[in-house]
């Protein structure tokens, strides 16, 4: 009888599919786990800082301010203050698991493993996504105690915060690819992302700037993010809608495969 | 089908190291290999490739038949890897770290449970399965990178040092449960710097230096190439010198403690009875250094010499 030469002969072998498809969930198994385990770090902190927003920004000042953009204050902020919430978590939820995972060594578990680099990039980027929505979903419910907010198109608020939350988780990705210590896990979040962040629409629209700061505004990828999410619950934007999905989308596809090609080339991975 | 075949496999660090020059290598299914070399000589690269923790500057190599340039998925299903750092998440269970292990190599979780059960008893982890893994001692560590990579029952099993650092105990119990592992029809290829280790444990052996495969051979070969063995006997009363047997070269070591050279041609009938003849009676006797470390050396110092 013939030797049998590789698996798929011997009729043993799993598909490749089913071992893709078991590897990624067990990815995002192994994120859920680690958002839950130190859940302190993770969940808590968004919804303490959401809580000071509403009651330093919405109630304090709101008064003073009034209304903005046809809607009372904390209502028109409530939109953005959940969309940065997502941004910064799934963010700091990539940026933090691969890094650690590259400083702890436990990295090369996925890197032995037969799953493909665009899984091992899918498993990430989902995990970062998870914990943004988790997060998202508390930062919401604690809106709600401040603010009414009426949802115009959930398929659009669901879009906007899925592409957000992808974009930024695999933007924490290739920040942990690249960092080769803690002070370069830090150093993107607190001095690229916080400011465009805060300069993102999140507390005002970009209507009351002089032309040259809205100029500036709109070089902003967040301003078009916070406001595609709010107009999804509002009805009112201060960008065209469509351009805000459009860049969404590009800015996802474009990081996925930066991401992807990082990881072929192992670059901070493989020597 | 050869377990692993490597042709030509060079690799150069950026820092302009040559780590692999050219190797080639086959290792047969079912085998237990030793794959040895001084620091530096390109073990630990060569397995990395092997493993895809290294990307190879030139050659090829396969798995079971798997390429790894074209059939790397299914190469790499074939292959678990014991590394010789410790490289799991020390936040989590051992349990949690040999799941996950199993589930990125496709085992749903329903059948990682049983075998997770199964091989962390077998190492002696069950009672800690839910404890911190950096809390597990230093042997633990090592048993549990073992269960890990035995997790998907791989045909090819890549060990790097395995017991560096573990007690001789422990140690012994992990030879004895790879050997059951290597009876089951899993092959082996072991790096390790106990060279007993790798003598009573593997029956193929190649010896690495400088980038190069400088010997490969049965390792029964191998030792029976020695041209010299050193014995250490130990007396059972004190001499004041070395005694003088035809044909022998006795060294006094301390008034009970005598070094004899017996090279290939000699036998220890010869010396054994000569000493009787003299009055001379022998209580012990054991190899100065292990077998398989004096042709490692002697490989290598040759090897240092000419090159």
């Amino acid at each position: 009888m013939a030797e049998l030469t590789t698996l798929e002969d011997a009729g043993v072998a799993p598909s490749l599919n089913a071992v893709r498809w078991t590897g990624f969930v067990t990815i995002i198994i192994r994120e859920y786990s680690r958002i839950v385990r130190i859940w302190g770090q993770t969940l808590v902190p968004s919804a303490v800082t959401a809580i000071l927003y509403f009651v330093i920004f919405g109630s304090l000042i709101g008064r003073r301010v009034g209304q903005m953009g046809g809607f009372d204050y904390p209502q028109f902020i409530a939109p953005g203050l959940i969309m940065m919430s997502v941004i910064t978590n799934s963010y700091g939820n990539s940026v933090s698991s691969f890094f650690g995972a590259k400083f702890g060594k436990h990295i090369e578990e996925l890197l032995v493993s037969p799953l493909p680099n665009w899984i091992i990039v899918s498993g990430y980027a989902s995990g970062g996504l998870l914990r943004g929505l988790m997060v998202g979903g508390v930062v919401t419910v604690v809106s709600l105690i401040f603010a009414h907010l009426p949802v115009r198109h959930l398929g659009l608020v669901i879009a906007a915060v899925l592409l957000t939350s992808m974009t930024f988780s695999l933007g924490g990705l290739i920040n942990a690819v690249f960092a080769k210590n803690f002070d370069q896990v830090n150093w993107i979040p607190a001095f690229i992302l916080t400011p465009l962040t805060y300069f993102g629409g999140v507390f005002y629209s970009v209507s009351m700037l002089p032309a040259w700061a809205r100029a500036l505004s709109h070089g902003n990828p967040i301003l078009y993010m916070v406001n595609a999410f709010r107009y999804g619950f509002l009805g009112v934007s201060d960008v065209s809608v469509p351009s805000a999905f459009l860049i969404m989308v590009t800015l996802a596809v474009g990081l996925f495969l930066t991401a992807l090609i990082l990881m072929n080339r192992g670059v901070g991975i493989r020597e | 089908m050869q377990a692993l075949s490597v042709r030509g496999l060079t690799k150069t660090y950026r820092n302009g190291v040559q780590a692999l020059r050219g190797v080639d290598l086959d290792v047969e299914r079912g085998d237990f290999f030793a794959l040895l070399g001084p620091n530096g000589a390109g073990k630990t690269t060569l397995i990395g490739i092997i493993t895809s923790l290294v990307n190879k500057t030139a050659g090829s190599a396969s798995v079971f038949g798997y390429d790894l340039d074209t059939q790397l998925e299914r190469a790499k299903s074939c292959i678990g890897v014991v590394p010789q750092e410790l490289n799991f998440n020390m936040f989590e269970s051992p349990l949690t770290i040999v799941i996950n292990q199993a589930g990125f190599y496709g085992i749903p979780r329903k059948v990682a449970r049983v075998r997770a059960e199964k091989y962390l008893r077998q190492l002696q982890l069950w009672d800690k399965r839910n404890s911190m893994a950096r809390g597990l001692s230093g042997g633990m560590k090592r048993r549990l990178m073992i269960a890990r990579a035995l997790m998907h029952e791989p045909r090819l099993l890549v060990l790097d040092e395995p017991t560096a650092g573990v007690d001789i105990e422990i140690r012994r119990s992990m030879w004895e449960f790879l050997n059951e592992i290597n009876a089951s029809g899993t092959t082996i290829i072991l790096t390790t710097h106990y060279l007993e280790e790798a003598e009573s444990l593997c029956r193929n052996i190649a010896i690495i230096d400088n980038g190069h495969i400088v010997e490969r051979d049965r390792m029964s070969n191998l030792l029976r190439g020695l041209r010299t063995e050193t014995f250490i006997l130990n007396l059972r009363d004190p001499v004041h010198a070395a005694p003088i047997i035809a044909g022998y070269a006795l060294t006094l070591l301390d008034d009970h403690t005598v070094e004899a050279q017996v090279s290939k041609e000699q036998n220890l009938n010869g010396l054994f009875s000569q000493l009787a003849a003299s009055g001379l009676e022998v209580l012990s006797m054991r190899n100065k250094v292990n077998r398989l470390e004096e042709v490692f050396m002697r490989l290598v110092e040759h090897r240092g010499t000419n090159g």
